[in-house]
């Protein structure tokens, strides 16, 4: 149960939280003007790497805010994203 | 049990091979053991970071089915079925191959509904299926508590018969042994640190044990493939979760199917040797870090209890997790990569091992012929561009 | 073997009669059963796993190989760690365990979540003078030991601290510690794992059954021990073959003499003191035989080996030999040295590193937090431990002088790798030296391979006393150093957990929260049928007179169709938006337009997830200008209000729009039939003259209500909306009036003869608008929507995709079962599709299907295949009943009352009425509900009152004067008071979140048990603020917790 620092209601467990992924992965301007392969990547396609990893929580049992920590994907260590 | 006297050597990597297999798990291994009984190959090496079949290998919990719900994936999985019913005999290996039937459990209108549309189309499918109704699971299954009173009362479930568990490290060593008497080179300790691209093609991968020449490189490495393949230059659609699982002490014969329910979170059987062997659902973060957090044990349990409320004293021993790379439609990808002689075999997320005839039975086909298997043509990359997507969530999202 | 006339920590005042195998035998306050056994001359606790061999007891903690039982219904504990009680009964076991169903498990288990500065695990010298470090310089301490009292090693040694016995330092520490307000101390507690981020979860055995808790803490001081090893000699599983550790303890704590005439394997210096206990003890020592030279001179010491054992007829130990010497003993003392108990520190993912002087694996230095101390780190003296539990603080300590010798390395000595097959390095899994080599032998070179190869270290101890015997044999096997091979990884947990310990309170129906609407109460008061729809209990149908299911659908179905008939449609999802852009969100999640919608006005519509599929469908209403309400299924309310918050939140922060859940704020009868009409003049008068598709905020029996027209049936229909405390009473006066009550399986005929998909039956994760024939939802005009690039895509955007179709039998009286497969007339494949949706239709007189399917087209003859059963069907248009649409208005001439109801507005019912004696019953007064008060949800500017929620969300109670733009969510939640002593010891058992009067003083939004809540401090007490829906589950979680 890894603890998270909550930007509002600071330290929580980890199951008040929704995982989110990778974090800015922007919805694209203009999907409409994709090719199928650039839309396919900005829908599955992710990063996956084996260390720190910038992501997205959302505290879905307190105070309903999304935010950005960056995390250790193997060491599960949690620091403020820049 | 009797193991053979020798299984396999521990030799040093040459310089180079005709194909290099990265990932010495099951499925590493038994495409070595199709590339050199199938197509002749035995030029080879399965490079393996750490040691022999200790990934998700290790890790998992044995169960064996093919009542997936899609025609691509029943097809995939009832070969792998199909192999497995000869697979002791064909490796000379008691691999306590146990068909004794895998339950899966039903606990609202909606699961009543999905599972027969699952039962009937894996009949027509030529898996063998049945719908019981909640006495019928009582009686295949009598310390299933079928009850009104539980929280979510079970009304029925599938059976496949022919389902059922083996002993996942006998299946490891009977490949490797197999693999390491038709001369190919199974390597520990031995990690890929990067890939030696020329012109489209890989030439080579660099590893903590020197450079490797290769004619092909084949990636079989679960939960690390997205870092394999980033290495050369790849992102694919995979993310690496923690999937725990743990075991009780050991108990006289208590349970003699496997049983499963994706809406309670819960899948269960009970080894040869005499452990409960459970699983939950994954951890919904991504890690390598080869464990999960407790409170994801603690749901299992209580769920566990509501289906078999004589557990209740029964006592975990160890609990422990695997990385599970998993798909976006909870179907593997198996194919050529955009790098020419890089093949990749991907995205099993809960459900590898099942598979490891039968995705080394296709991978060993589609590297020894750089085409795809016909049985492995849907599960290729570029559906996602397509939205051809192999959607098993309903097979596949908890339970496996 | 026998027991001692005095000393130890025995009460022997007291007799407890016991039975093991059916004998009768007896103990004392103080013993373990093992302790009982030993005392009662009892020498074979069990038989081996494999080979069946007699073992006796090895051990005197949680680390036994041997002396496993099973007592009542726990199938396999080990003696050693069983407090014996007046009464118990023992079976010895053959290494496995049986689950009786007869036996039954009568503990209630819970579970509780405390926070702390530092939490040191086990109280021996080491934690006991960390906890003291701690607890003095002011923090938060909690110290666990898993045994009945404080002392760990020194419980079962005679060591003497400035002169005193070592026990007495325990005390005045123990003194010490009670002192401290802030340092908790909690014995019969083991930790059994070590998380991330200080997280340690520990059970507590308690007398009506464990409490698992789960402690999160800034440090972890990691005071755990060292368990004592053997060696691998044949003959070493005998009866009478022991730890020396264990004998020592034996004879100081318990007061037991293990055996009469002992010999002793001092391969490490405890042996020694192994030595001298016994003989204090008055158990002759017989030798004492150390493989090193120049040892301690006690009575026969010899230096060498032991190269086996001797069974006597009962097959326990009857002699030893030492090379070609045979010395009678009937008790082997063995100290092979020591491992740490570095279990809790593995799993903090600390690193080891083998101590060549030691022969141990050792942390390597700490763990980010987590920091071993004392034996646990590898100093074992008395002293040494203190000095290092005390190094913790800034203050210093003065380290008690201690009277013990100076230990010597232990000897670097694995065994002889004799491949006798009774040397054995795992006594729980019976593998032996040869089963090892056997391993190597076919090539095996990694631990973790011959672990499982030899299934050495997998038994109920995990190999807390085998696991270092079997890395040291292979590092001889292989010439490879002990650091090279390594250990196996560590696992949780420490000790084995039951899996009831591990479920706590969440047992049947508190398993999972059921969530249940205002109108439960009459549900359950008229005989409903529940259906589970996610965690709601809904009415499936309402049975009458032993009616079965198709008998009560018909009767509801005709009632709505020619009639009028209601349903609680209460669980759906209602989201309240809010904001100068909502009209423009809802054009980017929904396919369709919404902000064109007229004010009053409702619209169907449509959300799709990124890559097109459908996700989710409901209708959403303009309440005002800047106000919609969007209602959603009921499975996917939270799912959908989460998002809205998404997009907005990540996406588009800068539209001007908030979101509300009112779910449970509203209570929501659907009233259904052409004779609809009739009732809303009854009940909501100003509603009647509602167009098809508007809403009406208007007075409903006289509260403040909202009317939909909306109809899901194809008749005249409304959804009329009260607060939650007025739909009970709104539901009874309805049905008073003559609606016939109806649940979802009426509700999902009436919708299927219209042709209506239900999201999750006729859609499954892969199915577009456009495939459920809905293409005219989908905007052509709007430039993007979530979903909409996706249907672009080749696959998806083909022809050949499945289409929702409507589907008859050829013979109208059979009815094919949901799932069946469709493939052509008369064959078996390909497969064109499944049946989603089946029933017998009244209005039709005959039954109906929905199915998906490709490549067909009405007309097409297709056979249904379920089970055995082949059904030739029919495609047709979906849509079975009224095709245009001419029944929805109904008759204007039913515009007349019945008759006026009485109005409800004195008829509110609190959510958690029900409970108001058994809280009274089971809590006294410290449990209550507070009566009614207004509660708005705020979002946006500060208002200046309140609790604060979120970032800009507030939840204002009281009296205030309500500003525009403030949500009414005073039906959403109830709250539970909790007040007096014992509340926070309540609220621990279910709250993770550090509830400390210190840290706690406002209030937060967190869980508990599983249930989201807001907690907020309240004079002497908290207020337990509790979605409706979530009430039932929360009062029955309180009362459990009450009566524990």
């Amino acid at each position: 149960m890894m603890l998270l620092d909550c930007p509002f209601c600071g330290p929580r467990d980890e199951n008040e939280f929704r995982y989110g992924g990778q974090a800015g992965v922007a919805y694209p301007a203009n999907p409409a003007g994709l090719s199928d392969e650039d839309w396919a990547a900005y829908l599955f396609v992710r990063d996956n790497p084996r260390g720190w990893f910038r992501e997205r929580w959302f505290h879905a049992l307190g105070c309903r805010t999304w935010f950005t920590v960056e995390r250790h994907t193997v060491t599960h260590e949690i620091r403020k994203a820049p | 049990m009797t193991h053979p006297d020798f299984l396999w050597r521990d030799p040093d990597p040459k310089p180079a091979y005709d194909v290099v297999i990265v990932g010495g798990g099951g499925h590493g291994l038994a495409t070595a053991h199709y590339l050199a009984r199938d197509h002749g190959i035995t030029d080879v090496a399965v490079l393996e970071m750490g040691w022999l079949a200790g990934g998700n290998m290790a890790r998992n919990t044995t169960i064996i089915r093919s009542n997936y719900l899609w025609d691509e994936s029943a097809a995939l999985y009832e070969h792998s079925l199909k192999l497995w019913e000869g697979l002791s005999d064909e490796l000379g290996y008691d691999l306590q191959f146990s068909q004794r039937g895998v339950l899966n459990l039903a606990h609202t209108l909606g699961d009543v509904r999905e599972g027969r549309r699952r039962v009937n189309a894996n009949r027509l499918n030529g898996v063998d299926a049945e719908w019981l109704d909640a006495a019928e699971v009582a009686e295949f299954c009598p310390i299933v508590n079928v009850s009104g009173n539980a929280r979510y009362p079970v009304l029925g479930g599938t059976l496949q018969r022919r389902g059922g568990i083996a002993k996942h490290d006998h299946v490891a060593w009977a490949l490797a042994r197999k693999a390491d008497a038709c001369g190919i080179d199974l390597i520990q300790g031995c990690e890929v640190t990067g890939f030696e691209i020329a012109h489209g093609r890989v030439r080579a991968v660099e590893t903590t044990r020197g450079r490797i020449a290769a004619g092909k490189v084949a990636l079989a490495a679960a939960g690390h493939t997205s870092v394999l393949a980033a290495k050369a230059g790849l992102r694919l659609p995979l993310q690496s979760h923690p999937l725990q699982a743990l075991v009780s002490e050991l108990l006289e014969p208590v349970l003699g199917c496997v049983v499963m329910s994706n809406a309670v979170h819960v899948y269960v059987s009970q080894a040869h040797k005499g452990e409960l062997v459970m699983g939950a659902g994954i951890d919904p973060y991504n890690s390598y870090g080869q464990r999960g957090a407790f409170h994801v044990i603690e749901a299992q349990m209580a769920a566990a209890l509501e289906l078999f409320p004589i557990f209740s004293r029964a006592r975990v021993l160890r609990t422990w997790a695997g990385i599970v790379d998993v798909s976006p439609d909870a179907s593997p990808i198996i194919g050529r990569t955009p790098v020419d002689g890089l093949y990749v075999n991907a995205g099993w997320g809960t459900g590898g091992f099942k598979a490891t005839p039968g995705a080394g039975w296709v991978y060993a086909h589609t590297i020894a012929r750089d085409e795809p298997h016909p049985l492995a043509e849907p599960f290729a990359l570029d559906r996602f561009t397509s939205g051809a997507l192999v959607d098993e969530h309903g097979a596949a999202a908890v339970a496996h | 073997m026998s027991r001692l006339p005095s000393g130890g920590l025995i009460d022997r005042s007291v007799t407890l009669p016991f039975r093991f195998d059916g004998r009768p035998l007896h103990g004392h306050p103080g013993d373990t059963l093992a302790s009982a056994l030993l005392a009662s001359g009892v020498r074979v606790a069990g038989r081996s796993v494999n080979l069946g061999r007699p073992r006796g007891i090895f051990t005197a903690g949680p680390e036994e190989p041997n002396a496993l039982v099973r007592i009542g219904a726990d199938p396999m504990l080990p003696a050693t760690a069983v407090e014996l009680h007046a009464g118990l009964e023992a079976w010895s076991l053959r290494g496995k365990g049986r689950l009786d169903p007869s036996a039954p498990d009568e503990r209630r288990c819970d579970k509780g979540y405390l926070h702390c500065e530092v939490l040191v695990v086990g109280g021996g010298p080491a934690g006991l003078a960390a906890a003291l470090a701690a607890g003095e310089s002011g923090v938060r301490v909690i110290l666990v030991d898993d045994q009945p009292r404080l002392g760990g090693d020194l419980l079962g040694s005679r060591v003497r601290l400035d002169g005193a016995p070592a026990l007495d330092w325990v005390a005045s520490a123990e003194s010490r510690l009670a002192a401290l307000p802030e340092v908790r101390v909690f014995t019969r507690t083991t930790a059994i794992g070590c998380y991330d981020h200080g997280y340690v979860v520990a059970v507590e055995r308690r007398p009506r059954g464990e409490r698992l808790w789960h402690f999160r803490a800034g440090r972890v001081v990691l005071a755990t021990g060292a368990h004592e090893r053997s060696l691998p000699f044949p003959g070493n599983d005998l009866p009478g073959v022991m730890l020396a550790a264990a004998a020592r303890t034996y004879v100081n704590r318990y007061g037991v003499r293990p055996g009469n005439r002992a010999v002793v394997y001092a391969c490490a210096d405890s042996g020694y003191e192994a030595a001298r206990d016994l003989a204090a003890a008055g158990v002759e020592i017989a030798a004492v035989v150390d493989p090193r030279s120049g040892g301690e001179v006690v009575t026969g010491t010899v230096t060498g080996t032991v190269t086996g054992t001797v069974p006597g007829g009962d097959g326990t130990l009857a002699a030893v030999l030492i090379g070609d010497r045979r010395v009678e003993a009937d008790l082997l003392a063995v100290a092979g040295g020591w491992n740490p108990a570095v279990h809790l520190f593995g799993q903090a993912q600390g690193r080891l590193r083998f101590d060549d002087t030691l022969r141990a694996f050792v942390p390597a230095g700490p763990a980010r937090t987590v920091t071993p101390v004392g034996a646990c780190r590898g100093l074992y003296s008395t002293a040494q431990a203190i000095e290092d539990g005390y190094r913790s603080s800034l203050t210093e300590f003065r380290v008690p002088e201690s009277d013990e010798e100076v230990l010597r390395a232990p000897a670097a000595y694995w065994g002889e790798l004799d491949p006798d097959p009774t040397a054995f390095v795992d006594l729980q899994r019976d593998v032996t030296v040869a089963d090892v080599a056997k391993a190597t032998g076919a090539g095996m070179r990694s631990v973790e391979h011959v672990k499982r190869f030899t299934t050495a270290s997998t038994g109920a101890d995990q190999g807390k006393t085998s696991g270092a015997l079997v890395v040291g044999v292979l590092s001889e096997l292989l010439g490879a150093a002990p650091g090279e091979v390594g250990t196996t990884t560590f696992r949780p947990p420490y000790t084995p957990v039951s899996f009831a310990t591990l479920a706590g309170r969440d047992r049947g129906a508190l398993s999972d929260p059921v969530r249940t609407t205002a109108m439960h109460g009459a549900h359950l008061a008229r005989g409903a049928v529940f259906e589970d729809v996610g965690q709601w209990k809904r009415p499936r149908y309402f049975p009458r007179d032993g009616e079965t299911m198709t008998e009560a659908v018909r009767r509801e179905c005709a009632a709505a169709r020619t009639a009028v008939a209601a349903m609680d449609a209460s669980t759906l999802g209602k989201i309240d938006i809010r904001g100068a852009d909502a009209g423009a969100f809802l054009d980017r999640i929904y396919t369709n337009v919404f902000s064109t919608l007229p004010v009053g006005a409702c619209r169907y519509g449509l959300m799709c997830t990124a890559d097109g599929m459908v996700f989710d469908d409901g209708t959403t209403s303009r309440l005002g200008e800047r106000h919609y309400l969007m209602t959603t299924t009921t499975g996917n309310a939270a799912a959908v209000l989460d998002w809205l918050e998404e997009w907005h939140q990540t996406e588009w922060p800068s539209l001007d729009v908030r979101f509300t859940s009112v779910t449970d704020h509203w209570a929501t009868v659907v009233v259904a039939g052409p004779r609809a009409r009739t009732v809303i003049a009854a009940v909501a008068p100003g509603a009647l003259g509602l167009a098809f598709m508007r809403c009406a905020e208007t007075g409903v029996l006289g509260v403040p209500g909202r009317v939909f027209r909306i109809s899901f049936s194809g008749e005249p229909a409304y959804e009329v909306n009260v607060p939650w405390p007025y739909g009970r009473a709104l539901w009874e006066t309805v049905l008073d009036l003559g609606a016939v009550p109806y649940g979802t399986e009426t509700m999902h005929v009436l919708r299927a003869e219209k042709g209506f998909p239900i999201v999750g039956q006729e859609t499954d994760g892969t199915v577009t608008p456009q495939d459920l024939g809905m293409a005219w939802i989908v905007s052509r005009r709007k430039p993007d929507f979530v979903g909409k690039r996706s249907h672009a895509r080749p696959d998806t955007a083909r022809t050949g995709r499945k289409r929702l179709v409507g589907l008859l039998t050829e013979d109208p009286s059979v009815c094919v079962e949901e799932g069946a497969q469709l493939v052509p007339e008369g064959e078996r494949g390909p497969m064109l599709g499944h049946v989603t949706s089946s029933y017998p239709s009244v209005a039709l007189g005959r039954s109906i299907g929905l199915a998906l399917a490709r490549d067909v087209r009405p007309g097409d003859r297709l056979t249904a295949i379920s089970g055995d059963t082949a059904t030739p069907v029919r495609v047709v248009s979906p849509v079975f009943y009224d095709p245009d649409n001419l029944r929805r208005d109904g008759d204007p001439a039913d515009d007349a009352a019945v008759r006026v109801p009485p109005g409800i507005r004195g008829r509110a019912e609190s959510p958690g009425a029900a409970f108001a004696e058994r809280f009274e019953a089971a809590g006294g007064k410290r449990v209550r509900e507070v009566a009614f008060v207004p509660i708005w949800e705020v979002r946006g500017e500060d208002p200046g009152t309140g609790m604060r929620l979120g970032p800009d969300w507030w939840l204002v109670t009281g009296e205030a004067e309500p500003e525009p733009g403030w949500v009414d969510v005073s039906g959403q939640r109830t709250v539970i008071e909790i007040t007096g002593p014992g509340a926070l010891d309540v609220l621990v058992t279910g709250c993770p979140i550090d509830l400390h009067p210190s840290v706690f003083t406002g209030h937060a939004q967190t869980l508990l048990g599983k249930a989201p809540v807001i907690i907020q401090r309240f004079g002497d007490g908290y207020r337990v603020y509790v979605r409706s829906s979530y009430t039932n589950y929360v009062g029955e979680w309180l009362i459990d917790a009450l009566e524990g």
